[in-house]
């Protein structure tokens, strides 16, 4: 052996024993590449080849030797503390994942409002936009343009909170349709939430202020058939697959009038406490706009043709999330406005 | 209005069921709320059959047996009747079972011997007075069976939702006639044993007439359309019989006398009032020899016991009957007590009237008192129906009571107004109701509800005249309506067809609002939908009839509403709010309207975020938080807002405005609050005004005018930066009295245009800090569009800000 080919040797076995050493993932599996790389079998190899060289080059292939032994200790013992200190990381206690996550405030819609954006969201797939009034209005916006004969027991059902001077405070969302009727022609087709009043005292089930969504749709050739199926349609897409059903009502601005039923809710239409027996549950008024409504409104009536409806989001809510009192709508209570919140 | 199943099936000679009544009449008249059994306590009673029957050990008349009532073992049961008889069936009250008299059946010992449950009598049952021995039944069921099932005992009671458009059906007349047309029945009176009593035939006068020693006299024909009256001599008060207390019961009726009940009777039977008085009892006119019955308004201040024993005060707004000289009954109302009937009554004078719908209206408001003739006169009863209601309960009286009638009756009557005929034009039916029907078949239904239908040859019109007991039908839409109930709802289709958008968008403050809730909810607010009901003041709207004096106002303000919910919450201990609404808010108007605003507001107090373990102690939301959450909320509702600091009281934070004028503010907010509550913070904007004046005139429309969109400004894209920025930071001593908008507008003048972004970012005026000022730290990003910046260029900048905030602001840079 030359002292080049011994060069040669040292060399490689400087690379080979690093890829070994840097490639041990473990304490273990270090100790095995070192007695793999670095044993006194080997060191000893590389003693004799020293010893077989001749006398001139052992000094040079002493340094050389020495320079390999420095080296891989170096490797070996850098590695070691790699390991060590990726150990001391693992021993560490671990992350409890089951710690709550970091917390922020709930916030949300009321659920009057998810009630509402939700009718809105379906009429706005059957062409409806939305449209708002005044709370405050005048009798004949509210009365007297709406067909309410004066002085008769049809102003009953509408106990009315007085402004004085031909003020009041709504009693439905009616008058938006004249006034939508008013400020734009035919085709009509919108929808009008808001808030009314009733001079009714709270308890369980009533308020004196409560949600409505007005609907309307006015043009030639519009009958009670649009009438029935747009509602039918809505009562499936909102309530899900459910019979429905028209009985005859009376509302002084619209004629034909109409209620329409659905299947009670908490039955299921098999007869509870809930719906007298019946298995329905009345869900919306609706009818055919009265002729005098729309030439109240500078509409011709001969011409034109229209149907309404009147639902209570209120009701729904109360029924959508089982409230057994009309009050927590209106206390708004941060726990129960936090637990409807979607 | 309650109706009686029997009642109706006797009207239209059918037998049809409790709910196939209620299903027909809710489908297509009216609708039937509520159906009762009315002998809903016989529910627990079963059928049982007596297996094994022996003598009592220790009685003379009792005995022991074995009973199968169903339940799968015999129960031994003790019997007192004569009559039990193993293998027959009788009528058993289950242990459990609470009986008619309100004894509850249990089980016990009798003598010695166990009993579960009890063989019934029919008496027992409130079924007759039969008492000497229990009810045998001749019945093929199994033991078990429940007694309602299997007995035909009971009447049903409807409760039928009367609509104000529909008087007729405030009887069993009229709910009945709707069914005989519905199902095709002929209608008649119930057999109520008068057949073969004769009663003159009334006299007609126009205002005053007289006979059987009275003269009647109606003061004004506005008051009443009509009124028949007739003098009934030597009844005989007493109890009324089985059928008719029956009747009375069934419709949520009492019984009081055989006079009483024979008026309650024809009211329930075809919606006429009537009315008997003790003809003795009424006073006697000095200057007549006959009695005087004058329909006349009440003179203020006259007064008027009832028959409910209340003292009333009469006003001009009401009428009244009255005698020569006191009133003696409040028309349509109720009868005064003077004149009532009582057991000692011989003679009567009975009343059949048709008042005016919009005086007993005012009358029944006036006296604050609702009676089944108040609520039925209000809505109008048809004035063609007196004679037969005269003469029914005339001669029911006379069945029942006995007595005689002398003379013929009076009827104070102008006489009847023919009913002006309506032009129904099919194609108009078509468009309606969206689907043709034949002429014939329009004709058929109107005519099975009493119209006058006659077809013009080539059907294209139909000449209707209404009967005259619906007087609610006046022109070619009521017919229509009638049309399609009749036809039916459900028969008619109910396919999708196509229709035409609409001219509208939605209205701007609609979108706005939605978008303030996603904002807002997505903030960690929760969105609350208070009344707007406040105590309020001078300043406020006022509610002429509120409900509460302490709701007696509208809000001007929302915030108004949203304390008094934060102070609800807060007694309810919670501490940590965050409440908004969108909602009205008033100001008082200049002519009766008042000025309708539509706002935002948010109240916002306690803990910035929930507690968590890397925040044990969260912060308390300050002034800061309500900045944020109003430069949000303007900047969703109105562009180029801007928070102005407030100046002047100290709750005010920050006045929003928008293009120049104070929209909304921010403010601290003063609650009734515990003393562990933290500081509240309130936010108010004006999202725009909600019109509430006439848009055209009554019967125009305003199709022309111009309809404002408000324009949203869009965001237009700046490239984004290619060049590395670079900062530094400013540590500057700030006098009292120069504020940060001032600096930051100091330096940004002095910056120019290379000043991408100058942030605020620490300030400290404690120890350290010379006296007076306050050490603020502003960070500054500057950047040139096109390459990198050089240091000395930077530099540059620095001392030229330092340099201007010196000589303009005396800011000086902070040096320790």
């Amino acid at each position: 052996m030359t002292i080049d080919e011994f060069r040669t040797r040292v060399e490689s076995h400087k690379a080979e024993a690093s890829q070994h050493i840097l490639g041990a993932l473990d304490a273990n599996a270090l100790e095995e590449q070192r007695t793999h790389v670095w044993s006194r079998t080997v060191q000893q190899s590389f003693s004799k080849a020293l010893g077989e060289l001749p006398a001139d080059d052992r000094r040079e292939a002493g340094r050389l030797f020495n320079e390999l032994k420095v080296h891989v200790e170096a490797v070996l013992e850098s590695r070691r503390a790699e390991i060590a200190s990726l150990q001391h990381a693992l021993d560490k206690p671990k992350l409890d994942l089951t710690m709550p996550a970091r917390a922020r405030w709930r916030g949300g819609k009321h659920p009057v409002t998810l009630v509402i954006d939700e009718i809105v969201a379906i009429f706005r797939e059957l062409g409806f936009t939305v449209a708002l009034g005044p709370e405050s209005e005048s009798e004949w916006y509210n009365f007297s343009a709406l067909n309410f004969p004066a002085d008769h027991p049809a102003m009953d059902m509408h106990d009315t909170f007085y402004l004085g001077e031909g003020a009041l405070l709504r009693t439905h969302t009616s008058p938006v349709q004249i006034r939508t009727l008013q400020s734009s022609p035919p085709p009509i087709r919108i929808l009008a939430p808001g808030t009314v009043f009733r001079r009714d005292p709270f308890d369980a089930s009533h308020a004196p202020a409560f949600a409505q969504v007005e609907g309307l749709a006015v043009d030639e050739g519009i009958s009670f058939v649009d009438l029935k199926a747009t509602l039918t349609l809505f009562a499936q897409k909102f309530f899900g697959k459910t019979r429905t059903r028209f009985r005859p009502s009376y509302f002084p601005f619209t004629e034909p009038s109409a209620e329409m039923d659905v299947e009670c809710r908490l039955c299921g239409g098999r007869g509870c406490s809930a719906c007298k027996g019946t298995g329905w549950m009345e869900i919306l008024g609706s009818g055919m706009v009265h002729p005098s409504v729309l030439e109240a409104a500078g509409i011709d009536s001969e011409r034109y043709t229209g149907w309404a409806f009147g639902m209570g989001p209120g009701r729904i809510a109360m029924l959508r999330y089982g409230l057994p009192d009309i009050r927590l709508l209106y206390d708004s209570d941060i726990r129960f406005l936090e637990q409807v919140a979607e | 209005m309650n109706a009686s199943v029997a009642w109706l099936n006797a009207f239209v000679r059918g037998s049809h069921t409790a709910e196939q009544l209620r299903d027909l009449i809710t489908a297509h008249t009216a609708t039937v709320e509520e159906m009762i059994a009315l002998r809903d306590d016989l529910a627990p009673i079963v059928i049982a059959r007596v297996v094994e029957e022996a003598l009592h050990p220790d009685s003379d008349h009792l005995h022991i047996t074995k009973v199968d009532a169903g339940t799968g073992e015999l129960l031994d049961v003790v019997c007192g009747a004569p009559n039990v008889t193993a293998g027959k069936m009788y009528p058993f009250a289950p242990t459990g079972t609470t009986m008619l008299d309100g004894k509850k059946i249990e089980k016990r010992k009798i003598r010695g011997q166990t009993s579960n449950g009890m063989l019934c009598s029919a008496r027992e049952l409130g079924l007759g007075e039969e008492h000497e021995g229990i009810m045998e039944l001749d019945l093929d069921v199994a033991p078990g069976t429940p007694f309602l099932q299997v007995m035909p005992v009971g009447d049903s009671r409807l409760v039928v939702d009367v609509l104000p458009n529909r008087p007729d059906l405030l009887s069993h007349l009229g709910v009945a006639r709707e069914v005989a047309a519905l199902t095709g029945a002929s209608l008649a009176f119930p057999d109520i044993g008068v057949s073969g009593i004769e009663i003159h035939q009334p006299k007609r006068f126009r205002r005053a007439g007289n006979a059987g020693g009275i003269v009647m006299h109606l003061e004004d024909s506005k008051l009443a359309t009509r009124y028949m009256g007739v003098v009934i001599r030597g009844v005989k008060v007493g109890p009324s019989p089985t059928w008719l207390v029956d009747r009375l019961t069934a419709v949520g009726s009492r019984s009081i006398n055989n006079i009483v009940d024979a008026s309650n009777y024809v009211l329930h039977e075809i919606g006429q009032p009537t009315h008997a008085f003790d003809f003795n009892k009424i006073d006697p006119d000095p200057k007549m020899p006959e009695k005087t019955i004058v329909i006349r308004r009440a003179k203020d201040g006259e007064t008027l016991t009832t028959l409910d024993g209340a003292k009333r005060i009469l006003t001009a707004d009401m009428t009244v009957i009255a005698d020569s000289s006191n009133p003696i009954a409040l028309a349509g109302v109720m009868g005064g007590a003077d004149t009532e009937v009582d057991d000692h009554t011989t003679d009567l004078f009975v009343e059949v009237a048709n008042f005016d719908t919009g005086r007993t209206r005012r009358t029944r408001r006036a006296a604050g008192l609702s009676t089944d003739a108040s609520y039925r006169f209000e809505r109008g009863v048809d004035v063609t129906l007196a004679p037969m209601a005269l003469y029914r309960v005339t001669s029911l009286i006379i069945a029942l009571a006995g007595g005689t009638v002398a003379e013929p009756p009076i009827d104070l009557y102008a006489g009847d107004v023919p009913r002006a005929p309506i032009v129904l034009r099919t194609s108009r039916v078509a468009r309606v109701l969206g689907v043709a029907l034949e002429a014939s078949r329009i004709a058929e239904l109107l005519t099975g509800i009493g119209c006058v239908a006659n077809v013009e040859a080539g059907d294209a019109a139909i000449h209707v005249i209404a009967p005259t007991w619906r007087q609610d039908i006046t022109a070619e839409v009521d017919l229509i309506e009638e049309i399609a109930r009749l036809h039916g709802y459900d028969a008619l289709p109910g396919d999708i067809r196509p229709y035409r958008p609409g001219t509208t968008t939605d209205a701007p403050l609609w979108t706005t609002a939605a978008r303030l809730r996603d904002t807002l909810s997505a903030a960690g607010l929760l969105e609350a939908r208070p009344t707007p009901f406040v105590s309020g003041g001078e300043q406020h709207v006022r509610v002429l009839n509120p409900l509460a004096e302490n709701e007696g106002y509208l809000r001007r303000t929302l915030l108004e509403s949203l304390v008094r919910r934060a102070e609800y919450n807060l007694t309810h201990m919670q501490g940590n709010i965050r409440l908004y609404e969108i909602g009205a808010a008033f100001e008082r108007g200049e002519d009766g309207l008042p000025t309708e605003t539509t706002r935002v507001a948010a109240l916002i107090m306690g803990d910035r975020e929930p507690t968590h373990f890397t925040n044990s102690k969260p912060a308390q939301m300050d002034a800061w938080d309500a900045k944020s959450l109003a430069e949000r909320i303007a900047h969703v509702a109105a562009s180029g807002a801007e928070l102005r600091p407030g100046n002047g009281n100290d709750d005010l934070l920050w006045e929003i405005v928008v293009d120049g004028q104070v929209r909304g503010h921010v403010s601290r907010v003063t609650l009734d609050a515990p003393v562990w509550a933290s500081p509240a913070f309130g936010i108010e904007l004006e999202l725009g005004t909600m019109f509430n004046g006439d848009l055209a005139a009554p019967g125009q429309h305003a199709h022309g005018a111009a309809v404002e969109m408000p324009k949203r400004p869009v965001t237009k894209y700046r490239p984004l930066p290619a060049m590395p920025a670079s900062e530094f930071d400013l540590a500057l001593l700030v006098p009292g009295g120069v504020n940060a908008a001032d600096v930051e507008g100091t330096i940004r003048r002095a910056a120019g245009e290379l000043l991408e972004r100058l942030v605020a970012f620490d300030v400290y005026d404690g120890a350290g800090v010379e006296a007076g000022h306050r050490s603020v730290a502003w960070r500054l990003t500057l950047r040139h569009p096109e390459r990198t910046l050089r240091d000395k260029e930077i530099e540059g900048r620095r001392s030229k800000i330092l340099s201007v905030l010196q000589t303009e602001l005396n800011v000086r840079q902070r040096t320790s």
